[in-house]
């Protein structure tokens, strides 16, 4: 064989023999088309960031609308973030950080083949995730009650007349009454709220539904045979966004709290 | 091939537990950080303080939670990438939004 | 025309090798799920010319209304619809895959030496994502259409109108989707799969031009997806992001929007790009002039190409500083594209040039490609687009790269790779035929829509002023003509299938690892990992191979 490059003419495959001439064992989980364990597992990380780029991309138009509106809504957005109850808020960044360390020691426990170390790390990080959806919940509800979503008969009572809003305005005395047409513009800001932090829980929602899948194939020691990818991979989808609600945290909550 | 050295380097590197806690406890600290910060007087400040306080976390989280320190050159040319564009859409949109207030010319 | 470079085998004792990739597997679910990338380019290359006719047929009824300066044949909404679902299925279901799906998916395996590329399954997803837009968005078309104008503004869409913008934004956005996954694929394959020795300047130039291109798709798209999404969000619960009585901005829809779309053009070109390099070299039997440059200038084509795409809101009420920087930007972006045409004209340069189907189409691409984008560098410069924009001169100008330079790549490519891809030649004469005929019927289609449009003729109009009717009837004309030279390959293709010269592995002595391999090739394209040796466009190299070679079995 000539170390250029091969020519088959129509040179035939004995059917189903797929490991022919001499190929010494390889585990069954590594594709035909990739040279050895290592360049299939470089590949698929690679691939992983690669969408996570769409990611930020994705989520990049709402911060631009976001930063273009906040701009020009300052006053708006100001007295439409106090609406939003920080403690809450707070804690939802503690739950997703933490999970975020569980997520982390979890592609920890599969790198050193510890099963139930990683069992349990999925676990936790499941119960986190739906911790967070659950105070997502909870927020959503005072927002419905309120009036607050746009598009279903949105209230601008809270921001016409502060002292009608009776919790807020005991946090917050010296917010005044907006006019009119500003305190229409808080609209602009809970489509901004409910379109990032609703996309924001959608991409939780498939995170959770495949940590799901993980703990089932955890649980029969799919990926701590030395086989990590997906759970690597994983990992990387669930730090990414826990990164975008570490910026959206201070951009929608954090806003002139100081009185 | 330094490409294949740093390939089997980034995948065999082993990140350990008390690195993910030292980063956990600090992203904690900095969210507690930056609920203090809001509600300081700041001015324009606040929000200067905000966006760089989440900044450090972004990339704390990215350098040791999802290992790019660790990583190939690729790795971190992707990442940057990422934010480069990131930056290039909400530089560019922004400058149309703020340079209308200029007038004519 | 008699001097040509084509080299079959002896047709009386050639035959097509019996196991390749089209006979490996039998039956329907065999292709259905499939991951092998030649199997998925073919999928992809049938529904793509079906959605190609339907586009086309969208432009025939355009056309047919534009014989006469009254709206006759149709009332101007069902005109707008017609002009829109042309727009977006020719865009998004035919220009944006058409070559990388097809021969990108096919061939960039071959090209670095792999067995497929990285991501098999997502690649098969990425098709029936395809399929899935497609079908999305002629239910669109089916159940009323949308008439907003593939660039679906804001506030019209969100709006004014009551036609099917949401499935149609859902389709595009479908659509989008499968670029991503095919664009994530070619960069994960280009870096992580390519043979021992193939270094990033060994590759063929097919292969930088879609890694910058796919650069684009995974860049580009996602913002697409948010300002569909955005749309969708505004139509359904009016949360008021784009609506200027609840203080919204309908220009940030176009930000967002055109984001996408600019880089989107370039998406649509750069693969064609690519096919010109391979086609250019091959037939002038000489290395691509200036190899690095012509690499170089795809990724800066792609960097570039995403600082300005304001210059399509010039007129829509940014500022004038924007202007102004979007427009020096756009002069900038003009520079690489034309570095490539400099490149390819050097290549041509005392090379031994002959004029096969490929090389026709090659030719009319240089031409047309030059003189649209030249255009583009008119509409660049924000004086005169304030006076050319939103009329025929844009539409001469887009259509002048997207089918005068990109369809002509595309049919180029598909000519010089269909012996590869099925083991057969086309007849050589009737394809001649055929480009040329595509090429007079463009021009007179064309050029003048842009002697229209300086005069003032406004785009998506179906009604104009009665001075403008000669030079319409004539585009109109020049339309049928076109319809022809694109309905021959059609035929022509189909029937080779069958009753083509049976083509051997090199029928173009074409350098390249892909015609090294029988054709139709192996499903595992090589039997042993080839090892690259030499540069591309190597010409001597392939010299020194055909010496070794045997041509006949003893």
């Amino acid at each position: 064989m000539s170390d250029n490059t091969a020519i088959a003419h129509g040179a035939h495959d004995a059917p189903g023999d797929t490991h022919s001439g001499g190929h010494e064992a390889h585990p069954a989980y590594l594709r035909h088309h990739f040279e050895n364990v290592e360049q299939q597992a470089d590949a698929a990380g690679f691939a992983m960031w690669l969408f996570l780029l769409t990611e930020i991309m994705f989520f990049g138009g709402l911060f631009t609308a976001y930063l273009i509106y906040r701009n020009w809504y300052y006053p708006a957005f100001v007295a439409a973030s106090h609406q939003l109850d920080i403690f809450w808020g707070t804690l939802n960044t503690a739950v997703l950080i933490t999970s975020s360390f569980t997520m982390a020691m979890g592609v920890w426990c599969a790198e050193t083949r510890k099963q139930k170390g990683l069992v349990l790390s999925l676990v936790l990080t499941f119960i986190l995730g739906l911790g967070f959806l659950g105070i997502k919940t909870v927020e959503y509800k005072e927002k419905i009650e309120k009036h607050h979503v746009p598009g279903f008969h949105y209230s601008l009572q809270s921001f016409i007349n502060p002292q009608s809003d009776a919790k807020i305005h005991e946090e917050y005395p010296n917010d005044q009454p907006l006019a009119t047409d500003m305190a229409r513009h808080t609209e602009v800001y809970f489509s901004l709220y409910f379109a990032m932090t609703g996309m924001h829980a959608l991409h939780m929602i498939i995170g959770i539904a495949i940590l799901g899948f993980m703990i089932y194939r955890a649980q029969a020691g799919a990926y701590t045979a030395g086989h990590v990818t997906f759970v690597e991979n994983f990992g990387l989808y669930w730090h990414f966004v826990d990164i975008v609600w570490i910026f959206l945290f201070p951009l929608l909550y954090l806003i002139s709290r100081h009185q | 091939m330094t490409d294949q050295k740093e390939m089997e380097e980034a995948q065999h590197h082993v990140v350990s537990p008390m690195i993910y806690i030292i980063v956990g406890s600090i992203l904690l600290v900095l969210t507690g950080v930056t609920v203090w910060a809001s509600f300081q007087e700041w001015g324009n400040f606040n929000a200067v303080a905000a966006l760089a306080i989440a900044c450090v976390k972004a990339v704390i989280v990215v350098l040791f939670f999802m290992h790019v320190k660790y990583s190939s050159k690729l790795t971190k040319l992707t990442v940057f990438a990422g934010i480069f564009t990131f930056l290039a859409l909400i530089s560019m949109t922004l400058s149309d939004y703020i340079s209308r207030a200029w007038g004519r010319w | 025309m008699s001097a040509t470079i084509i080299n079959l085998p002896d047709q009386s004792t050639a035959r097509i090798p019996k196991v390749n990739y089209l006979t490996k597997e039998n039956g329907l679910l065999s292709w259905l799920l499939t991951g092998d990338h030649k199997r998925i380019a073919i999928l992809y290359l049938v529904s793509i010319t079906f959605f190609f006719f339907i586009g086309g047929a969208m432009a025939g009824l355009i056309r047919l209304e534009l014989l006469t300066p009254s709206t006759d044949l149709m009332a101007t909404d069902t005109y707008n619809k017609v002009f829109t679902m042309h727009g977006v299925v020719m865009i998004f279901l035919f220009l944006v895959p058409s070559v990388p799906a097809t021969l990108g998916n096919f061939f960039i395996p071959m090209m670095i030496g792999a067995k497929d590329l990285a991501l098999p399954k997502i690649n098969l997803l990425s098709w029936y994502l395809y399929i899935a837009a497609g079908i999305m968005i002629i239910y669109t078309m089916a159940t009323g259409g949308v008439d907003t104008g593939w660039t679906f503004t804001t506030p019209l869409s969100t709006h004014y109108v009551n036609t099917n913008v949401l499935t149609t934004g859902l389709g595009v956005f479908i659509a989008g989707f499968s670029s991503i996954f095919t664009g994530l694929n070619f960069i994960v394959t280009i870096h992580k799969m390519r043979a021992p020795g193939m270094t990033w300047f060994r590759l063929p130039l097919f292969v930088w031009a879609h890694y910058a291109a796919s650069i684009l798709m995974v860049l580009g798209t996602p913002v697409l997806a948010i300002a569909i999404v955005l749309v969708a969000l505004e139509r359904t619960i009016g949360i008021g992001v784009f609506d200027p009585t609840k203080g919204g901005d309908p220009i940030l829809f176009q930000h967002l929007f055109w984001f996408y779309s600019h880089p989107a053009v370039y998406i649509m070109i750069l693969p064609g790009f690519g096919v010109i390099s391979e086609t250019i070299s091959t037939f002038s039997r000489k290395r691509v002039f200036g190899y690095t440059a012509v690499a170089f200038s795809s990724v800066a084509i792609a960097v570039f190409g995403f600082f300005v795409w304001a210059h399509h809101m010039f007129i829509m009420g940014v500022s004038n500083y924007a202007v102004l920087v979007f427009s020096l930007l756009t002069m900038l972006v003009a520079v690489p594209s034309a570095i490539k045409i400099f490149n390819w004209t050097f290549t041509l340069y005392k090379g031994s040039i002959t004029f096969e189907t490929p090389m026709l189409y090659t030719f009319g691409f240089m031409g047309l490609f030059t003189i649209g984008g030249l255009t583009g560098v008119f509409l660049g410069a924000s004086g005169t687009d304030i006076h050319l924009t939103e009329t025929y001169f844009i539409v001469a100008h887009f259509h002048f790269v997207m089918v005068g330079g990109m369809l002509m790549a595309f049919l180029a490519g598909i000519h010089f790779w269909w012996p590869k891809m099925t083991g057969r030649m086309y007849p050589e004469k009737i394809s001649q035929l055929a480009a040329v005929v595509t090429f007079i019927g463009f021009n007179f289609t064309f050029f003048p829509q842009f002697i229209l449009g300086t005069l003032g003729m406004p785009r998506r109009y179906a009604s104009y002023p009665p001075e403008f009717q000669v030079l319409n009837v004539f585009s109109t004309a020049g339309a049928t003509i076109l319809g022809v030279g694109y309905l021959l390959p059609i035929l022509y293709l189909t029937w080779s299938l069958k009753y083509g010269e049976i083509a051997g592995d090199n029928p173009w002595q074409a350098t390249g690892l892909e015609w090294q391999t029988q054709s139709p090739p192996l499903t595992e394209n090589f039997l042993v990992t080839p090892i690259m040796d030499h540069e591309a466009y190597d010409y001597e190299w392939l010299e020194k191979q055909k010496e070794k070679e045997v041509t006949s079995v003893g």
